[in-house]
């Protein structure tokens, strides 16, 4: 009998979350224009099916999906296209983008649109539905979701695990969801165990979160074999693997995907996400969002359209305090800090934080040390100490045989190093170089 | 007030946020535990003991000035290299070779290797191999405890390569006593700390005070010290059962340097392993040198040769005891 529910290692950063865990969701009137990136999710970037000047309606399809890894792009909001060329995106770069000027005197509502029946759907039509809405991982990955619902033949699933750990610091889009929406949450877990063929369940919520627990478990119903695991407050206890290993006490094995030990894992948003297409056709054009930090004037849990300016989602939550220093997209351990407020809010933003100038991280750094307090932190058994070693003179072929493939770049290392070792840094800029290096031999 | 947007924005990596804890904080925290072994090696040895203990802090703190990258001493490591190599040393050794020592320490200690953290040996336990092969009689001769705080033990002022050999009330540390003279000390003045030896390794209860605060901030690894202590008391539990006139636990864990040793020395973060199951490994070892040394060497104490000696396997203890990777075949196969 396990008692935990637990991983090994991790860290406890302050948690942060009562700016924002009581606040219910509420929705944001529409910015004046959007700007919608083709490139929002992991895989090939959407292919552009509008041209300047096309008024486009709400949920329209703007960018058709290039492969079955890709997802199309949907109009958040009626409005007219005002040109598509290069823009701010959330990950620093700039992506190609399309720009709609809002039409403020449009209902905004969709056009009226056929809701499948998901009893009678088979995999592959629910596979498809789910595609064509541009539902995406809405933690923070944004893989697309529809490629999860289909396994390769040769695994048997048979648990599917909903990911509400929301371990992330000050992030609390996922508890209000389910807090407030379980029974839509429920509603996108019969349908994707019906798609996936599925009868087990398993939702792991964080014990920080005990109303999003109560209304989850009292939303369940008798007929379904769906499980509530109250799971204990560590990061980062959202982590896929992490989260495999404390549900089911088994550990992926190193490079293979969950499905190799029968699990898939879905994100609490997607699945409200794959609700909202089977209840009323919508595709994934909005989302909700945790504006929130010290250094913001009024924090929310917010549903954003899809394209929102960082800087309009802050006006709109009364703009910042005068120490405000850093706008992150994302949680404040695995979020892009942001250069640019002109960049929007894509499909894979859970929340943006704000910190003041007090939070951020000091500019100073230290030697290592050699404590070993990162190897203590490291969810996946690194020695991030040695790692960022051979990082520091550029041994990237050593780090591979030191495992760098395994880092997935959490940064608990980082966070705990008292030398203030840029370790998470070092490491995604060592897989990138190794990766660059790799495009360039083959 | 609130403005639009922030006046001016902070890019960094993720995390973008860190715990509380950094490397000047832990070695200003070592420091500051060092307090009360200071406070009681001056109740001993009296204002002697504090004489030499600033000597070697100040040495140390000026070769760290002079040949340290800017700014490093206010990341409290040089401080905490002089202060430990003053409290190993005896009261009434000649301030001069206590600031060489000094010097040595942090010159050939820790800059030479390329400062703060590279280093493969600690500094402070350098300085002193430095001392011992340099002035052997002068680091042995150990001064009487007690007396007034005032008198000035041994022949501190002594002028540099002038000095005549020291003619003060000179008594024996109880490992001396053992080894040379085959007599025991008593359990309480050994506990207690009102022996003979080094200023700041008689009083061991305070020494071991300071440890456990420094284990409970987890500003030092507790496995280090208890994998040491352990293994001598082990060992010498064994061997006292097969010889009765070899010492027994409490005198070999009591007596000498190694409960400095063994909280402060071999606990060094930066020579010390960074695997958990190295620790204890690293531990073991130098709790066995200790014990062959003390019982078997020429020597009767052995606890700074045990430490240097483990000091040099540590990288080879590092890349034999890496943990094994979360999902590889080692650990699906437990």
């Amino acid at each position: 009998m396990r008692l935990a529910f637990d991983f090994r290692h991790g860290v406890h950063p302050p948690e942060e979350k009562e700016l924002t865990r009581a606040l219910p969701i509420r929705r944001m009137p529409y910015p004046d224009e959007l700007v919608l990136p083709l490139r929002q999710h992991a895989g090939k970037p959407a292919k552009l099916c509008v041209k300047v000047g096309d008024y486009v309606e709400r949920g329209d399809t703007i960018a058709t999906a290039d492969g079955f890894v890709s997802v199309p792009i949907h109009a958040s909001a009626s409005g007219t296209v005002t040109a598509i060329e290069f823009w701010p995106h959330p990950d620093g770069s700039y992506a190609e983008a399309v720009r709609i000027a809002v039409d403020k005197y449009a209902p905004q509502l969709p056009r009226p649109r056929l809701v499948p029946k998901w009893e009678g759907l088979t995999t592959e039509q629910v596979v498809a539905a789910v595609q064509n809405a541009g539902v995406v991982g809405l933690g923070g990955a944004a893989f697309p979701t529809h490629v999860k619902l289909a396994p390769p033949k040769e695994y048997a699933v048979h648990t599917l695990i909903i990911n509400g750990a929301e371990c992330e610091p000050y992030l609390t889009s996922d508890h209000r969801t389910m807090a407030e929406y379980p029974d839509r949450v429920l509603f996108g877990i019969r349908v994707m165990m019906h798609a996936m063929g599925v009868t087990k369940c398993v939702v792991g919520i964080e014990k920080n979160k005990p109303d999003a627990i109560e209304a989850m478990r009292r939303a369940v119903p008798k007929e379904l074999d769906v499980t509530i695991l109250p799971l204990t407050v560590k990061y980062p206890q959202g982590a896929e693997k992490m989260l495999i290993q404390a549900v089911t006490g088994v550990e992926v094995p190193s490079g293979k995907l969950p499905v190799t030990v029968g699990v898939v894992v879905q994100n609490v948003g997607s699945v409200a996400a794959i609700a909202e297409v089977f209840e009323t056709g919508l595709p994934l054009i909005e989302r909700i969002v945790t504006v929130t930090g010290h250094g913001l004037t009024k924090p929310a849990n917010l549903i954003v359209p899809v394209g929102t300016k960082l800087r309009d989602l802050i006006a709109y939550c009364g703009g910042v305090t005068p120490d405000a220093a850093e706008v992150i997209l994302g949680g404040p351990m695995m979020g892009v800090a942001q250069a640019n407020l002109d960049a929007p809010v894509v499909k894979g933003t859970t929340g943006v934080v704000i910190l003041a100038a007090h939070e951020t991280r000091s500019a100073t750094i230290y030697p290592c040390i050699h404590c070993g307090r990162c190897l203590d932190a490291c969810p996946v058994f690194l020695n991030p100490s040695h790692l960022g070693d051979l990082a520091r003179v550029g041994r990237h072929d050593e780090m591979t045989d030191a495992h760098l493939a395994d880092c997935m770049l959490c940064g608990s290392c980082a966070y705990v190093c008292p030398s203030n070792i840029p370790l998470a840094h070092l490491f995604q800029a060592s897989k990138e170089a190794l990766r660059r290096a790799q495009a360039g031999t083959s | 007030m609130s403005l639009a947007t922030p006046s001016k924005l902070i890019v960094t990596a993720s995390p973008h946020v860190k715990s509380a804890d950094s490397t000047p904080k832990i070695m200003w925290h070592v420091v500051f535990s060092l307090a009360p072994v200071i406070v009681s090696s001056a109740w001993f040895f009296g204002m002697s003991a504090l004489l030499v203990i600033v000597t070697a802090t100040i040495s140390a703190q000026l070769t760290e000035r002079a040949m340290g990258k800017g700014g490093t001493l206010a990341d409290g490591s040089a401080m905490i290299t002089g202060l430990l190599l003053g409290l190993t040393l005896p009261a009434g050794m000649p301030l001069w070779m206590v600031a060489i020592g000094g010097a040595f320490a942090i010159a050939f200690g820790k800059t030479v290797w390329g400062g703060l953290g590279q280093n493969v040996f600690n500094p402070a336990l350098v300085g002193r191999a430095f001392l011992q092969a340099a002035f052997p009689v002068a680091i042995t001769t150990w001064p009487t405890v007690g007396g007034s705080f005032m008198e000035l033990k041994g022949d501190l002022f002594a002028l540099p390569f002038l000095h005549p050999v020291t003619n003060a009330v000179t008594s024996a540390t109880p490992l001396g006593l053992l080894k040379f003279e085959g007599t025991g000390t008593a359990l309480m003045p050994l506990i207690m700390g009102n022996t003979g030896g080094s200023v700041g390794e008689t009083a061991a209860l305070v020494i071991l005070a300071g440890g456990l605060y420094l284990a409970l901030r987890q500003y030092l690894n507790w496995r280090i010290p208890a994998s040491i202590l352990l293994t001598v008391a082990a060992l010498s539990t064994v061997l006292h059962l097969v010889d009765a006139k070899k010492p027994d636990a409490f005198f070999m864990l009591f007596s000498g340097g190694l409960m400095l040793g063994a909280v402060y020395m071999a606990t060094d973060m930066v020579t010390s392993p960074v695997t958990n199951k190295g620790k204890w490994v690293f531990g073991f070892g130098i709790g066995v040198l200790v014990v062959l040394i003390r019982v078997w060497g020429g020597l009767p104490e052995g606890v700074m040769y045990a430490i240097l000696f483990m000091n040099a396997l540590t990288p080879f203890i590092n890349r034999a005891t890496q943990p094994a990777v979360f999902g590889s075949a080692t650990r699906i196969a437990q």
